[in-house]
C-alpha cells in the first residue's frame, strides 16, 4: 500500500501520509485548524471540539486531531457553520470557570484568549457560572489555578507520556470534572513528581504555571516540550503512532 | 416637622455617592450622611489567590490611579518576600508615582472641579463641565489635557501601558527605563512645569471670590496623616506615617508600615458601605483626621523641591501655617502638581535611574505585609496575610477615601447649615455640597463622569420617613449610552 494518500481540503487536492489525522494533514499543508487540546508529540484525545471539520459525506462534524486522514477525502476547515460552532465550544469554555484575563499571568501568551481573539468571540452568550474554585500553591516552584483550566489534560498526557511520573489525572465527572494530582492530594505533597515543569509548559492557558511571576510574565517554553515529546513519546505506551 | 433631604448623586466624582440631609422640627440641620452606595468585595474575593497577582487584582480597583493601589500592593509584597528592592527600582516605582500624581491632580482640578470654580458654583450645569470648559476657557481646557497627557505618557513610556500596567511586580519593576523614555519624559517636562506654574498662579488669582465656600466648607479643626522623611519633607512613595493636631503637634510617627493598626482603627457605618477610620488614641468619632494634598502639606515641613517650597511659603503666608477649610484642597493639590513635575525632572537626573538591575527575587518569608504609600487622594494602606505557600488568607484596605469620610459627612453638614434654614434650602446648596465632596477628590471606584450630568433630586421626607415632596432639576444633558472611557 502507497504511503501518500491525497486528501481534498477546502477544495484544494493535498497529499498526507497515510495514519495522519487531518489535523495533522492539514498542518503539513499550512493551513490552519485551531485546537486547544491537541500538542505534538502527544497522543489526542478530541476534548476541546476546536478542531471540528466538515467532511463530505458525512453530516456531523468531526474532530480532525482523532479523524484518520483517508485517501480520497474531501474536508472543509472553515466555514460559517464551523467558525460557529467553534466559538460556542470557546464561549462554553469561558462561562464554564473563572477565567479573568487581565489578572491573569499568562495575559498575552494564553492560547484560549489568541483562539478567542483570532474566531472573533466578543461576548459570551451564556450565564457564566462563577463556580467557587481552589488555588493549590502548595507545590514549592509550581501553582495550579483551576479557575483557568479548560480540561484539555495535555499536563494529563505530558506527565503519564513523556515524564512517565503519572502525577496528573482527572476527578470528578461532568461539569465536576477537574485535573487532579495522584490520589488527589495538594501537588506539594505528591509522591510521585519530578518537578520537571513540563505540566506547566504545555498548559495552554495560565491554570499551571511557575510561581512568582506577575501579570502577563509566564510564557510558556512549548517547543521544548514538543521536541521532547517527538523524542520520548514514541517510547511510551499511549504515546503517538 | 423633621425632614430628609437627598441629593441621590454627587456628580463629577470618580464613583456614586449619595447625600441625605436630615432636618430636626424648627427646619434646621440636624445632620447629615454621605452614603457610598457600592460595594465592591476585593478584601474577600482575593481569599485564597496567589499574593504576588494581588498588585494586578487591586489595581482594578481603580483606573484614575491604578498606579497608586500597585505600588501599595507590590510594596506589601515585599514585605511579604522580605526583600530590599534594587535601587533602580524605588526611584523608577516613585518616578511612575509622580507621573500618576500629575495626571490625577490635573484630572481633578481640570476636569472635574475647575468648572465650578471658572464657571461658578451657581452655573447652568449643561455648560459647567469640561466642554463648557473648552468653550469658555479653551486655554485652560487645553492646558488641563496637556497636562493630564503628560502625566499618562510617562507612565505609558516607563511601564508600557497608561492604565494598569504590569511593569511593577513584587520585588521591584519588570523592566529597566530606557534611555529613549528617559530622553521623551525630560523633553515634554518644561511644558508641563509652565503649566503646573501657571495653574497655581490661576488658583492664587482667583481664592478671594469663593469667601462663603472658604467659610462653610469642612472648616473645621481635624487631625491630618500623611507621610514625611524623618526630617519632615513631604513624600509620596514611601515615608513615615505621622499624624498631626491642627495646632500643629505631633501625636504619632509610623516608623514599620505593620503597626499602622495600633494607630488606625476602622469603624463600619450603618448607611454606607464605606468604612470610617479613625486615630484610636483619640477613639470614634472624636478621631477623625484627613488626607490627601491639604492634610500633607498640614503635616509636612516642606516639599522639598524648591519652586513648590516657594508656592508653600506663599500658601502659608496667606492662609496661615495649617488652613482647615476643604476648599483648600484645590490649592494644595496644585502645589502638588507642581512639585510632582519638579520631583520627576530629579528623579531623572538620578545617576542609577538607568540601572538595568531592577527586580529581587524571593519566594515567602514573612507572612504578613503593610505596604503605605501616599494616594494622590492620601494615604492608601494594603495588608496581607498569607499561608506559607503565598495564598493570601486575609486582606484589608484602607483606602485615601475611607479616611475622609467622617470629614467628609462633616462638611456637608456644614455647607447644609450654611445653606438651609427654616426648612428653606437656598438657592445653591445642592451644588455646594456637590462641591465640597468634589474638593475631597473622592474616588469611590474607577468611573469617572467627567462629561454627563445626572439630573439633581432633592428627596423631602417626612418624620415617618413618608416622602413631602421631590424637587428635581432637569438633565442638561441626557447620561451617555455607554460610558466615557475613563482616560484621555
Amino acid at each position: 500500500m502507497p504511503n501518500r494518500i491525497s486528501i481534498r481540503i477546502d477544495g484544494e487536492l493535498v497529499q498526507a501520509e497515510r495514519g495522519q489525522t487531518i489535523f495533522e494533514a492539514a498542518q503539513s499543508n499550512n493551513k490552519f485548524i485551531p485546537g486547544l487540546c491537541q500538542f505534538k508529540g502527544l497522543s489526542t484525545v478530541g476534548a476541546c471540539r476546536l478542531c471540528v471539520v466538515e467532511v463530505q459525506g458525512v453530516n456531523r462534524l468531526l474532530p480532525s486531531c482523532t479523524t484518520p486522514a483517508q485517501d480520497g477525502m474531501a474536508v472543509i476547515t472553515k466555514s460559517a457553520r464551523l467558525n460557529d460552532y467553534r466559538r460556542q465550544s470557546l464561549e462554553l469554555l469561558f462561562a464554564e470557570k473563572n477565567h479573568v484575563c487581565a489578572v491573569c499571568v499568562s495575559n498575552n501568551h494564553c492560547e484560549l484568549q489568541a483562539y478567542a481573539q483570532r474566531l472573533g468571540v466578543t461576548n459570551v452568550r451564556y450565564a457564566y457560572r462563577y463556580p467557587k474554585l481552589h488555588v493549590d500553591m502548595s507545590h514549592p516552584r509550581f501553582v495550579i489555578d483551576h479557575n483557568r483550566c479548560v480540561l484539555c489534560t495535555r499536563c494529563v498526557r505530558v506527565c503519564n507520556e513523556v515524564e512517565g511520573a503519572y502525577v496528573w489525572g482527572v476527578a470528578g465527572r461532568g461539569i465536576g470534572s477537574r485535573i487532579a494530582c495522584e490520589m488527589d492530594r495538594a501537588w506539594g505533597n505528591s509522591a510521585s513528581c519530578t518537578n520537571c515543569g513540563k505540566c506547566v509548559q504545555v498548559c495552554p492557558t495560565g491554570a499551571l504555571a511557575e510561581k512568582g511571576f506577575a501579570a502577563e510574565e509566564m510564557v510558556k517554553r512549548q517547543d521544548l516540550v514538543e521536541r521532547l515529546a517527538t523524542i520520548r513519546g514514541t517510547m511510551n505506551p499511549g504515546g503517538p503512532r | 416637622m423633621s425632614q430628609t433631604i437627598t441629593i441621590p448623586h454627587v456628580t463629577r466624582i470618580e464613583g456614586h455617592a449619595r447625600v441625605s440631609i436630615h432636618l430636626d422640627d424648627a427646619g434646621e440641620v440636624s445632620g447629615a450622611q454621605l452614603h457610598v452606595t457600592q460595594i465592591r468585595g476585593f478584601e474577600k474575593f482575593t481569599e485564597g489567590r496567589p499574593y504576588y497577582e494581588m498588585p494586578a487584582i487591586t489595581a482594578r480597583i481603580c483606573g484614575i490611579c491604578p498606579v497608586s493601589h500597585l505600588l501599595a500592593s507590590v510594596k506589601a509584597c515585599d514585605a511579604i518576600m522580605a526583600v530590599r528592592i534594587p535601587p533602580a527600582a524605588k526611584l523608577l516605582r516613585e518616578l511612575l508615582h509622580c507621573a500618576q500624581f500629575v495626571q490625577s491632580h490635573a484630572l481633578s482640578f481640570f476636569h472635574l472641579s475647575a468648572p465650578d470654580l471658572l464657571l461658578g458654583m451657581d452655573a447652568d450645569p449643561a455648560i459647567r463641565n469640561i466642554a463648557g470648559m473648552i468653550e469658555n476657557h479653551p486655554q485652560l481646557a487645553r492646558d488641563g489635557i496637556a497636562l493630564r497627557r503628560f502625566g499618562q505618557q510617562a507612565i505609558e513610556r516607563m511601564a508600557g501601558e497608561r492604565i494598569h500596567p504590569s511593569w511593577t511586580v513584587p520585588g521591584g519593576v519588570n523592566k529597566p527605563l530606557s534611555s529613549d523614555a528617559r530622553e521623551a519624559i525630560l523633553s515634554d517636562l518644561p511644558v508641563a512645569r509652565s503649566i503646573a506654574r501657571r495653574t497655581v498662579k490661576l488658583i492664587k488669582s482667583i481664592l478671594d471670590k469663593f469667601p462663603e465656600e472658604i467659610a462653610s466648607f469642612s472648616n473645621a479643626p481635624t487631625m491630618y496623616a500623611g507621610l514625611t522623611s524623618p526630617a519632615g519633607e513631604l513624600r509620596w512613595y514611601d515615608g513615615l506615617l505621622r499624624f498631626v493636631s491642627q495646632e500643629g503637634e505631633q501625636l504619632a510617627e509610623v516608623e514599620d508600615p505593620v503597626d499602622y493598626a495600633e494607630y488606625i482603627g476602622e469603624a463600619a457605618m450603618p448607611h454606607s458601605y464605606l468604612k470610617a477610620p479613625y486615630f484610636k488614641p483619640r477613639g470614634f468619632p472624636a478621631g477623625e483626621y484627613r488626607v490627601g494634598p491639604l492634610a500633607r502639606l498640614n503635616v509636612a515641613a516642606r516639599c522639598g523641591t524648591p519652586e513648590a517650597d516657594a508656592e508653600l511659603a506663599e500658601y502659608r503666608q496667606r492662609l496661615g501655617d495649617r488652613p482647615q477649610s476643604a476648599f483648600f484642597y484645590h490649592y494644595a493639590r496644585l502645589i502638588e502638581c507642581l512639585h510632582g513635575v519638579e520631583r520627576m525632572e530629579r528623579l531623572l537626573d538620578e545617576r542609577r535611574i538607568l540601572d538595568t538591575h531592577v527586580r529581587a527575587t524571593a519566594g515567602v518569608n514573612e507572612l504578613e505585609g503593610v505596604g503605605i504609600i501616599e494616594a494622590p487622594r492620601g494615604v492608601l494602606i494594603h495588608h496581607y496575610q498569607v499561608d506559607e505557600h503565598g495564598a493570601i488568607t486575609w486582606a484589608n484596605l484602607i483606602v485615601a477615601t475611607g479616611h475622609n469620610n467622617l470629614a467628609m459627612s462633616r462638611g456637608v453638614e456644614q455647607v447644609a447649615r450654611h445653606f438651609i434654614h427654616n426648612g428653606k434650602v437656598e438657592e445653591g446648596m445642592l451644588n455646594r455640597v456637590s462641591a465640597l465632596v468634589r474638593a475631597y477628590d473622592p474616588c469611590l471606584s474607577c468611573s469617572t463622569h467627567a462629561l454627563g450630568q445626572v439630573p439633581l433630586v432633592i428627596d423631602i421626607h417626612g418624620p415617618q420617613g413618608e416622602p413631602l415632596q421631590t424637587l428635581t432639576s432637569a438633565p442638561a444633558m441626557s447620561p451617555p449610552k455607554s460610558r466615557p472611557p475613563s482616560s484621555a
